[in-house]
């Protein structure tokens, strides 16, 4: 028996319009919250459909400018990420100035990965990019090295939010050393396609899926191998709230909200919440970098 | 013409739902609507709750007793704005969902606070008519001095929900700080 598809048997226009159909039908009901009450068991998607291009890029978390989440894509716009270098040092053998154009030399691939928020969102973004262990396995790391430092450019000139201490500038974060090296930990040098937008990180970040969103450093300057645990910005800020691990996790709740739920951004109003997976869903992979850890204090 | 204040007044204090109606027909909520939506209700409770206690200093600094003519208007529209924050929390975001909704009033202290300060709006709203200042004489003033410490709660929900030293809920800090400073008899101190 031949299996049809969804997409074979609802065109992508209908499909769209059954869509805003039920969004104009949400719309007719009105603000009144208690609209809501006969829609309480109807069904997100937790399907892996990228978010769009638009939200992706105009829905950012990136304090270096401003910490509105359409401060990044109204300000980052003549952001200088040309001339740009990356420095790889600390516990390696010989350190290493690289310019951007090398590394965006690596051959990109595509990697369609689900970034969670620990404000308790989600996106599907279609990113580009190539696992860190290959820019890594450029130095000869000493055994001596333990974890991985990611530091972000400081130029408060054009990075206006660096003007005001909302954090401790400039931004640093921090993996462990296998961490680092784990496959899907990655470079990301662009997005749908595209060339990186400068408010998602340009001109080079990392992408780390199963971990909250702001374990992703953006606009990397230097990359320091470290004996110690680095000091990363927000468990810096608030160690109560923010561990050096950051794994998603629905079981640990953060002090001041649950993570067992998420929204999906581009939902319409009307769609629930979706359920939060361990690791961001990424556990197969992952799960056994933290073998006999107890994630409730490791958090 | 002053007929037409109190109308005029209403009108305007509906602005937080003509904009939310616009945004919502014209499909500009944005990224995360439901999110949107909470936010806008909660900021604009505190904005009719910082109006409301700018009547009195208003009355003394202008000596019009005009100002006082809207100051229970503006404490209801803050306790409906109140209401429609907290029902789009419970219903938009949670949808009834009660197990988790309870977790957070107890173990969030940013939720704890803000749903106490709703709570005790109510009683406020309840007797906010002429009839139950006759009723309550004395005590109306007594129970009415809640809202000053309903509006601590409310600047401090927002304080603690922000994730480091954010504007907003600073300059509502300093807001309230300045009209609750008006409240402060300084004569009675001057011993003199």
């Amino acid at each position: 028996m031949k299996k049809f598809k969804y997409s074979e048997i609802t065109s992508e226009k209908i499909y769209n319009k059954r869509r805003s159909f039920i969004r104009s039908m949400g719309y007719g009901l009105g603000t009144i919250a208690l609209s809501s009450v006969p829609l309480i068991n109807a069904k997100a998607s937790n399907s892996n459909e990228p978010t769009s291009y638009k939200d992706i890029t105009t829905y950012n978390n990136f304090y270096e400018f401003g910490t509105g989440k359409g401060d990044p894509h109204r300000r980052a716009k003549n952001f200088t990420t040309r001339p740009w270098s990356v420095k790889i040092e600390g516990e390696v053998e010989k350190s290493l100035e690289l310019p951007i154009e090398e590394i965006l030399a690596i051959k990109s691939e595509e990697r369609i990965l689900k970034l969670r928020c620990v404000e308790g969102w989600s996106m599907v973004i279609p990113w580009l990019g190539f696992s860190l262990s290959e820019l890594l396995n450029k130095v000869e790391i000493k055994p001596s090295a333990k974890f991985v430092e990611f530091e972000t450019v400081y130029n408060p000139e054009e990075m206006v939010g660096q003007r005001y201490p909302t954090l401790n500038w400039p931004y640093i974060e921090g993996l462990r050393i296998d961490e680092a090296m784990h496959p899907l930990t990655t470079v990301v040098t662009g997005l749908y396609g595209k060339p990186l937008p400068n408010q998602n990180g340009a001109p080079f970040r990392i992408f780390i899926p199963w971990k909250y969103g702001f374990k992703s450093a953006k606009s990397i300057v230097k990359i320091r191998l470290t004996k110690n645990m680095p000091n990363t910005a927000w468990k810096n800020a608030s160690p109560r709230e923010y561990g050096f691990y950051s794994n998603v996790n629905p079981e640990v709740d953060h002090p001041r909200w649950s993570q067992a739920t998420e929204r999906v951004i581009g939902e319409s109003i009307l769609a629930p919440r979706i359920k939060t997976l361990m690791f961001n869903g990424y556990g197969d992979e992952v799960a056994h970098l933290y073998s006999g850890m107890d994630l409730k204090k490791n958090y | 013409m002053k007929n037409y204040f109190k109308p005029a007044v209403f009108f305007f204090s509906l602005w937080p739902i003509y904009i939310i109606t616009y945004q919502l027909f014209y499909n500009q909520l944005g990224p995360e609507p439901v999110d949107r939506i909470i936010n806008h209700f909660g900021e604009w409770t505190l904005i009719f709750i910082l109006l409301t206690l700018s009547m009195t200093p208003l009355k003394k600094i202008t000596s019009s007793l005009e100002w006082i003519k809207f100051r229970r208007m503006l404490g209801l529209f803050a306790f409906f704005y109140a209401s429609i924050h907290m029902l789009s929390y419970v219903g938009l975001d949670y949808r009834f969902d009660f197990e988790p909704l309870i977790d957070d009033v107890l173990k969030k202290k940013f939720i704890f606070i803000g749903f106490s300060a709703w709570l005790l709006l109510i009683p406020l709203a309840i007797t906010s008519s002429d009839k139950m200042v006759r009723i309550l004489k004395k005590n109306w003033k007594k129970l009415h001095r809640l809202i000053y410490l309903i509006s601590i709660f409310g600047v401090l929900h927002f304080i603690w929900l922000s994730k480091t030293i954010f504007f907003k809920p600073l300059i509502f800090l300093i807001i309230l700080i300045v009209l609750l400073l008006f409240r402060i008899n300084f004569r009675k101190f001057n011993l003199s």
